[in-house]
């Protein structure tokens, strides 16, 4: 397994693995969006964790066709599927290798780009929290979608359909959890709602993303 | 599934009877069976859609403050009430189909999504109708509104992954999970948004607390509106699935004969 979770991470960060594309796109998204709203730096902060989040959440879509898309199509997919390990760890192995190449890098970067939306004091901390526990479900629900469309032509549009529906609960937590820190109040209950989805979706999301790679395999 | 015939006068035990449901999921007995039902279901649909629109919209009340526009509800709350419940319905049917395999279940499930998201967007349009007069606006991001649109979001969704995938029988399998998938996050989406936003929206319009319904006038034709709006949901469902039914047997066919030719 750890094997690999090793190779997963190397494919992604060498050439033409896309590692660092996901980055670029967050920092794209945070620079245009004052383009668009206008330099207002009160404005900007007020808005700061929801554009950071919806950036954070977009970046990370971007990235996921790559989870199993290539594996399918060369066939090492079938290999993993027929090794020893239950189909559900590959999944669960997979969305923690894209995890650490795409959701942990947007994380700490984060709390930097926060600084370009004039991001205050306790936000930058609170960004990095939410963004750190929200972020894996992102990877585990992204994995589902991805193996819901892993055996179709152009699956890349589709799947941003099914997937972005599928983000919001840890969209609203995460972004509520990280204004309400900043501006003082209690953000326990977004912030363990949140957990709680990505607690979920760790534990539940593999048996459905395998069972979906089981019939796209068949 | 069990081959028994289905005897009209022997006494049968409830396990026995639940079997015998099963029988229906066999596409014979299902286009047997609901050839003879649809014509009766037809006709109930616009015994009570009818009456039920016309009393609503001609014989009721124009409510104090809220003027003709009031009876939008007669189509408002019907449709919204089906499209959360045809959800539900798809998300049974895929579970059947993903325990049991009965083909008929997938293709109900399948022809039932055109019909909630058709009954989504009726309610999110006749709402947004209704909300310019009242609230002085067509959209505000109020819990329910929100929820129906998320709702919306998913059937179209379920429906471009089933137009997307060739075989029919995997189409099936990755839209059932998908459903089952998604119905957790839409229950949780639900939660999220109330949590998110107090809203505009009013309460309920029908529950079993007296304080909160709407009044006797107006709660009359609206049931009747609704049960034919269900009416409505089962007859299309009835001529939608068997459509698919027809079309499976189709493609069988052709299939058959290019094997021939061969």
């Amino acid at each position: 397994m750890i094997a690999l979770l090793i190779r997963d991470m190397r494919l992604a960060m060498r050439a033409g693995g896309g590692f660092g594309l996901g980055l670029a796109f967050f920092l794209i998204v945070v620079t245009l969006v004052p383009f668009g709203v206008g330099p207002d730096a009160e404005i900007l902060a007020r808005i700061a964790p929801g554009i950071l989040w919806v950036g954070a959440l977009l970046a990370c879509l971007l990235s996921l066709d790559r989870i199993f898309q290539l594996d399918f199509e060369d066939g090492s997919l079938d290999l993993l599927a027929t090794s020893p390990i239950p189909l559900e760890g590959i999944v669960a192995i997979k969305a923690l290798a894209h995890w650490l190449v795409t959701g942990l890098p947007l994380t700490l970067a984060a709390p930097f780009f926060g600084a370009l939306m004039h991001l205050e004091g306790s936000g930058f901390s609170w960004m990095f929290v939410t963004l750190l526990l929200g972020t894996p479900a992102l990877s585990m629900i992204g994995a589902f979608g991805a193996a819901l469309t892993v055996g179709l032509k152009r699956g890349g549009l589709l799947m941003s359909l099914l997937v972005l529906p599928l983000y919001i609960p840890s969209l609203i937590f995460g972004a509520e959890a990280a204004t309400r820190g900043m501006a003082g109040f209690n953000a326990n209950a977004p912030l363990l709602m949140m957990a709680g989805i990505t607690a979920g979706s760790i534990a539940l999301l593999p048996f459905a993303a395998a069972s979906a790679l089981r019939v796209n395999l068949r | 599934m069990s081959q028994m015939k289905t005897n009209g006068t022997q006494t049968r035990s409830f396990g026995q009877r639940m079997n015998a449901l099963w029988e229906y999921a066999n596409p014979v007995k299902f286009m047997a069976l609901s050839g003879k039902v649809l014509p009766w279901v037809i006709a109930l649909c616009a015994l009570t859609l009818i009456p039920g629109l016309i009393w609503g919209f001609f014989f009721t009340p124009e409510a104090a403050n809220f003027g003709n526009s009031v009876k939008i509800i007669y189509v408002h709350v019907p449709s919204a009430t089906m499209a959360i419940n045809i959800w539900v319905m798809m998300l049974i049917t895929s579970l059947i189909w993903l325990i049991r395999r009965h083909h008929v279940s997938a293709l109900a499930a399948k022809a039932a999504a055109l019909i909630g998201m058709t009954m989504t967007l009726i309610a999110l349009i006749t709402g947004a109708v209704w909300g310019q007069p009242m609230w002085g606006t067509y959209w505000a991001w109020d819990p329910r509104l929100t929820s129906f649109l998320i709702l919306f979001l998913f059937y179209l969704g379920y429906m471009a992954l089933w137009a997307a995938i060739e075989n029919p029988d995997t189409a099936a399998d990755l839209t059932s999970v998908l459903c089952v998938v998604g119905s957790v996050f839409a229950l949780l989406s639900r939660y999220a948004v109330n949590f998110w936003n107090q809203g505009l929206h009013q309460g309920a319009s029908l529950s079993m607390d007296k304080e909160e319904h709407v009044s006797n006038v107006y709660w009359q034709p609206l049931v009747l509106a609704i049960i034919g709006f269900g009416l409505l949901f089962v007859t299309l469902l009835l001529i939608r699935t068997r459509t698919e039914v027809r079309r499976r047997r189709l493609h069988a066919l052709m299939a058959r004969e290019r094997m021939m030719d061969a």
